[in-house]
């Protein structure tokens, strides 16, 4: 085990540097989420109060954005290979009725990650993707006057698409945290419980403690 | 503005209640440019920027009459010239007053998400109400005939207002005033129409056989309109569009599929909410114990 897990008691799940990288993402995603929900509806014109009135909020979304994106890259590249697709994966989904349902046998053999999750990882990465593309595009005064009014009107409709696809996903992975107890702390510790671990994520639990192949 | 005629504003940008509808009958008001009688001296070019206080940098000749180039947040008319050559081989101006239609169903109010900063009037007119104005540049894709645009000194949009504010109190707009061959007309919209096929005839007894008015019912109609003398080919007046509508991009993005995203949005939260406290939470049970799994 790493030296820098806190007790002989719970697993390192994400080092502090990884655990900073997500919450960095998750603080900016949240922003750029409430100033482009903004101009998504009139019924979300209020979340302007947040940033300072319509033309603050126009202003930071895209440099929000940016850098958001720019972290989330970093977060990408460190948590790929975990998130690769593996045998256990459709075995996790053809469960899935009775995870929901909170009947869970585990049988699947999950490793760090099970099929959901890497679900929401792959759907935040091409969505995520999309949106810094469009972003860029549609951004005023900067980029957008190199367009053409068709590429910005596609444009548009892409980026009001993978945001909201981005943000179910982020309501998805958000619950998905608080209903499987134990979890939040990985992201907040760093730590698990053995439990935990061996329950969720057996594959992973075995090779982390080294315990029976 | 925004507040001496809020009794007559019927459409408002980002507004999902009823503007007030207390009023009825105003006329709708119309502009009607005679592309036939117009000589292309740009008095109207003019009395736009001197009544509106604007005034474009000055540039460079680009090789045409068209002076300045393009539409700008200070240049909210422009005479656009196009030679064109006659079946029997002669040519032929055709000197199009470019600026806003305003149009019946107008796409840039639609696109808008800042709440207030586009009005149309009773009379037909729409209006960007600047203070309003974000700067997004939303309008510039919800408008079919590239009309808005963007102030790099203000980030905010600007197009021809049709003079509102001397509308609002009795006057024409300044271009209609000015314009020396009375090519420029401004009456109510019925008004408008009579005398604009008054002009088609007389135009077609003068051999101009597809002359027409130019009042686009993909847009619902607009309270600028046009005499042509070929209104069988509009796209040679410099790049009128034949049948303008708001894209149907455009009219995706800003139609249901919105209110309905949003709901959706809500509703995932309310339905997380509802499965913990039907479902509980998922808590490791005591009997899982390293591994050794039921
Ligand atoms: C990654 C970099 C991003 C850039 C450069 C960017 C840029 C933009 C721009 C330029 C606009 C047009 C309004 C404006 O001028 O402010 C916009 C709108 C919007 N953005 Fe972003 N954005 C980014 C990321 C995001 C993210 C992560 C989300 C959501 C989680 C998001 C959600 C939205 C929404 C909902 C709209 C309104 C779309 C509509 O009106 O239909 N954006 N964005
Ligand atoms: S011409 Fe363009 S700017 Fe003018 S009312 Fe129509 S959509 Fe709006």
């Amino acid at each position: 085990m790493s030296p820098t897990s806190s007790s002989r008691r719970e697993l390192l799940r994400y080092k502090p540097f990884d655990r900073m990288l997500h919450w960095l993402v998750a603080v900016g995603f949240i922003l750029a989420g409430l100033s482009g929900l903004a101009f998504f509806h009139p019924s979300f014109f209020f979340l302007t109060n947040l940033f300072g009135g319509g033309g603050w909020t126009r202003i930071l979304h895209p440099f929000v954005g940016v850098v958001m994106f720019a972290f989330f890259l970093v977060l990408v590249l460190r948590f790929l290979r975990d998130n690769l697709p593996a045998a256990a994966d459709a075995q996790w989904f053809s469960q899935l009725g009775a995870i929901v349902g909170n009947r869970e046998r585990p049988s699947a053999d999950v490793g760090k990650y099970n099929g959901g999750q890497k679900l929401v990882f792959w759907v935040m990465v091409l969505s995520l993707l999309a949106l810094v593309v469009t972003g860029v595009v549609l951004w005023r005064p900067y980029f957008a006057p190199q367009f053409t009014v068709d590429i910005l009107r596609l444009a548009v409709v892409v980026h009001a698409v993978s945001a909201f696809v981005a943000l179910l996903a982020a309501v998805v992975h958000v619950y998905a945290a608080i209903w499987v107890k134990g979890t939040v702390r990985a992201m907040t510790r760093g730590t698990v419980s053995h439990k935990w671990a061996a329950h969720h994520h057996p594959a992973w639990y075995r090779k982390v403690t080294g315990s029976r192949t | 503005m925004a507040t001496l005629q809020s009794l007559d504003v019927v459409e408002r940008s980002a507004t999902t209640v009823p503007t007030p509808q207390a009023r009825d009958g105003v006329p709708k008001l119309a502009k009607l440019i005679d592309v036939a009688k117009c000589i292309g001296c740009k008095a109207c070019q003019v009395a736009c920027s001197q009544w509106n206080d604007l005034s474009e940098e000055v540039g460079q000749n680009v090789g045409v009459y068209d002076n300045p180039a393009d539409l700008s947040a200070n240049t909210w008319t422009l005479m656009r010239f196009a030679e064109q050559q006659r079946a029997d081989g002669g040519l032929e101006w055709l000197i199009r007053k470019d600026g806003c239609m305003h149009c019946e169903d107008p796409g840039c109010l639609k696109a808008c998400p800042a709440p207030g900063a586009i009005v149309k009037y009773a009379n037909g007119i729409v209006d960007f109400i600047s203070e309003n104005c974000i700067g997004c540049g939303y309008c510039i894709k919800g408008c079919p005939f590239d009309v808005p645009r963007l102030s790099e000194r203000d980030n905010k949009a600007y197009k021809c207002s049709l003079c509102s504010d001397r509308v609002a109190v009795g006057l024409e707009p300044a271009c209609v005033k000015t314009c020396p061959t009375s090519a420029i007309k401004f009456g109510t919209k019925d008004d408008m129409l009579e005398y604009g096929e008054k002009r088609v005839t007389q135009l077609k007894e003068r051999g101009f056989q597809n002359a027409g008015v130019y009042d686009p019912q993909g847009v619902g109609g607009t309270h600028v309109m046009y005499v042509l003398q070929h209104a069988d080919k509009p796209e040679n007046y410099v790049g009128l569009p034949a049948e303008p509508q708001i894209a149907s991009m455009v009219g995706f993005w800003k139609g249901l599929s919105k209110p309905w995203a949003a709901a959706l949005l809500g509703l995932s939260v309310l339905g997380a909410f509802l499965h913990y406290v039907t479902h509980g939470p998922n808590e490791v049970d005591e009997d899982h114990k390293n591994g050794e799994e039921v």
